[in-house]
């Protein structure tokens, strides 16, 4: 095996990191967990001269050493522990030409754990605007580093850092600060007591709660004497820490850096003087809304209806191609329309990914943050509850992870237990096909009906959401600090690189994701639907001759109702009509039953199972929405979805807590079995009552 | 009384002269909130709250009760 060099990437949030990462590793990356916990963990091989690879690890975005989430322990558990298999030969710290200054902290504190540590400095094409000059020289000289000027826009520089990593051994590892310096008596004690260990780390050890390597465990048994400062002490302490570092970066920059700010251009500041008005900033977030939603369902439904009719012939073309059986069947009628339930909204879900990767990509959603810091904490929640709840439009799950950023427990807490109301892409799919059922087409002001429903649904979650926040905000009885803080980064055209890997990335793990539920799910309700207990399905088609014999049906119409007839008596038809009675007034028959139940597992399954129902037992080629819009009432006849039936539907699927991964995750962040049980209950109870309201006043 | 960053106008600028509050949260020093460095108030959201800052060239946000710990010393307009 040829040598690896590890490389950890690290940086400020908005440096560009990962498009460094991407410019390294192009397409051959994989992204995964750390165990345990849910932060991501991306890696990738880069590959250098000689045959020499470098493994190369995204580490989460952190603006310090001084870790205040979960995604920053991570990042000083591996640099703290030496024998962790990915501990890296080298630290790559990303910085932004126009924010040096602060991200240089970050290099600071990596070079003083003595791993030899690399400065990138990304963005060199917009050195010229801002009238910035740099003095490489005098600054390696100075940081006691190399460094690589890079553009990662412009795709320049990427192989001199290559180069840098592959001479990885020439970088120095001498520390920017002296820690004694910061209080000599305090760090000379610790120093005596541990006279073999780099300061800097106990220091790290002492002032950070995070899990180190269980190797070094009795070393930080015996650091923990040195916690008896008070937290105030401690604390001033890392405050002089603090200046010192700016020390050190001032009197390298005071000569290694020139702005002429007659030079500058700051498109940042025009741009929010509109963007964070205070009026027109909420005017142009509303419409960016709105646009979005229209443009998901305009853009989206050719190819959408392109996939239906697709799915729809080659489950005919299966059932003539191969020879009739089990096994045809199971493929022509359990799994081909069970996928093709989940393939046909791809390109709604690859949409909604695109937009919210732009959002964040340009540095908006910051701006979003700022607009509704003061609004949010009326109802309980943070400024950065809104990422959460609109990224939560795509998943819950990322979304729940998102909220790690938010400083106050409290507000975090409500913010995780409200993000499951948004609405989700997997609920897309069962809306998109009940609004094409019940809602009439035409168009106000340029807007379609069905656009402004959808719209209306999705403002509905995010009103449940924040009017249960404000309730949970008034219940629960915690205490913690609030503070705030966020960077409102410089306004950025979205690489098409990274958003292109964002939504290829994203909508692939979302299809497969629930591709696997659906494919396991169609098995099993294809198995179901098709077998059946006793007299009444294994003789159907003799009862059905007698019970028809006297009217003279025609072939095609006897053979309809022998299937139909197979269907109430098999497995899957015995278990509906268990469970009708309960949700017979809200308007659904035994199948919606059905799809409703498997849709626990995830709710995307919802259309997946209606179209493997209802393609049991017909045999014409036939879409998905054809074939529901063709399904009759069984007790008042006329269509099954009817406007009430189907805006019920509509709201118990807005409402109701559908979705095992979601509640794994709030389990996983909440730490607790408690907060996911409440939500399964609270929700669904609220969503069948609702459900109920609505069919009764509408029916 | 001491004049905090509360008190800063759209526009205006100031120098940090202390942060040494407890409650100021060390994430906020190490963006650049230091004694010694120029503030901005680049714009405030409706109720003056939060307030979007240009710290030594750091632009960042923070919530008013943060701001209130933050003293400062006006800069005159040139």
């Amino acid at each position: 095996m040829s040598k690896q060099i590890n490389v950890a990437l690290i940086g400020n949030p908005n440096t560009g990191k990962t498009s460094v990462f991407n410019a390294l590793t192009g397409l051959n990356q994989k992204v995964g967990n750390y165990p345990g916990i849910t932060v991501e963990k991306k890696q990738g091989i880069c590959k250098l001269p000689r045959g020499v690879k470098a493994h190369i690890i995204d580490l989460p975005g952190t603006y310090s050493l001084n870790a205040s989430s979960l995604d920053e322990n991570v990042v000083i558990e591996l640099l703290l522990n030496k024998k962790d298999k990915d501990f890296p030969d080298i630290a790559v710290v990303v910085t932004d030409v126009e924010n040096l200054k602060r991200n240089l902290l970050l290099f600071t504190q990596i070079k003083d754990l003595e791993i030899p540590t690399l400065l990138v400095i990304n963005m060199a094409d917009r050195m010229r605007y801002k009238g910035i000059s740099l003095d490489i020289e005098y600054l390696e000289n100075k940081l006691n580093t190399k460094i690589a000027l890079i553009s990662t826009r412009k795709n320049e520089g990427i192989d001199k850092l290559k180069h840098l990593i592959f001479n990885y051994k020439e970088v120095s590892i001498q520390p920017c600060i002296d820690t004694t310096q910061i209080d000599v008596a305090y760090f000379g004690n610790l120093k005596k007591a541990f006279p073999n260990q780099l300061l800097y780390k106990l220091w790290l050890v002492i002032t950070q709660d995070v899990n180190f390597g269980k190797t070094d465990r009795n070393e930080i048994n015996a650091v923990a004497d040195f916690k008896t400062k008070s937290k105030g002490d401690l604390k001033r302490l890392q405050q002089k820490e603090t200046i010192k570092r700016y020390q050190f970066i001032n009197n390298a920059l005071d000569k290694g850096q020139t702005i002429d700010l007659s030079q500058a251009k700051d498109l940042r500041i025009k741009l929010d003087r509109v963007l964070t008005h205070k009026i027109w900033g909420y005017f142009i977030f509303v419409i960016i809304l709105l646009t979005i939603f229209q443009a998901i369902y305009d853009w989206s439904s050719i190819p959408m209806d392109f996939i239906d009719s697709l799915f729809a012939s080659l489950s005919e073309w299966t059932k003539n191609q191969l020879p009739d059986g089990a096994f045809t069947s199971l493929l022509a009628e359990g799994i081909i329309p069970g996928l093709g339930g989940i393939v046909i909204f791809i390109p709604q879900i690859a949409f909604l990914f695109l937009f919210i990767a732009v959002l964040e990509e340009s540095g908006y959603m910051s701006r979003v943050v700022f607009l509704m810091d003061r609004i949010m904490r009326r109802f309980g929640l943070s400024g950065k509850s809104v990422v959460p709840l609109i990224s939560g439009t795509a998943c819950a799950i990322p979304a729940i992870m998102a909220t790690r950023n938010i400083e106050s427990w409290k507000e975090r807490l409500i913010t995780i237990l409200v993000t499951p109301f948004t609405t989700c892409a997997a609920r897309l799919p069962v809306y998109l096909i009940i609004i094409a059922l019940v809602i009439p087409e035409g168009r106000i002001f340029g807007l379609s009906y069905q656009a402004l429903t959808l719209m209306l649904l999705y403002l509905i979650g995010f009103g449940t959401a924040i009017v249960s926040a404000y309730i949970l905000n008034k219940i629960l009885k915690i205490k913690s600090k609030t503070f705030f803080v966020i960077e409102m980064p410089n306004y950025k055209l979205p690489l098409l690189k990274n958003v292109a890997i964002t939504v290829i990335e994203k909508t692939k793990s979302f299809v497969f994701g629930a591709g696997k539920i659906i494919l396991a799910i169609s098995v099993i309700l294809w198995f179901l639907a098709s077998y059946g207990p006793g007299e009444q399905f294994n003789n159907a088609e003799e009862i059905i001759k007698t019970e028809f014999a006297s009217k003279h049906l025609s072939a095609d119409e006897l053979q309809q109702k022998i299937a139909s007839h197979k269907l109430e008596h098999s497995f899957i038809g015995i278990a509906g009509h268990a469970i009708e009675p309960t949700i017979r007034p809200l308007g659904y028959d035994w199948k919606i039953g059905i799809a409703i139940v498997s849709s626990f597992a995830a709710r995307e399954v919802f259309v997946g199972t209606l179209a493997t129902i209802y393609s049991v037992g017909s045999d014409e080629e036939e879409t998905i929405k054809n074939r529901m819009a063709g399904e009759v009432n069984p007790i008042l006849g006329g269509p099954l979805f009817t406007f009430a039936s189907g805006i019920s539907l509509l709201l118990f699927y807005a409402f109701a807590m559908q979705c095992m991964s979601t509640l794994a995750i709030v389990k996983r962040e909440t730490n607790s079995w408690k907060w996911p049980i409440l939500q399964l209950v609270i929700m669904t109870a609220f969503a069948y009552i609702i459900a109920l309201i609505a069919f009764q006043l509408l029916k | 009384m001491e004049d905090t960053l509360a008190h800063l106008k759209r526009g205006e600028k100031a120098i940090i002269t202390d942060v040494s509050s407890v409650n100021i949260p060390l994430k906020l020093l190490e963006m650049g909130c230091l004694p010694g460095n120029l503030v901005e108030l680049v714009q405030i959201a409706p109720f003056r709250d939060p307030m979007y800052l240009n710290v030594n060239g750091s632009h960042l946000a923070i919530r008013k009760e943060t701001a209130k710990l933050i003293l400062i010393e006006k800069v005159a307009h040139e």
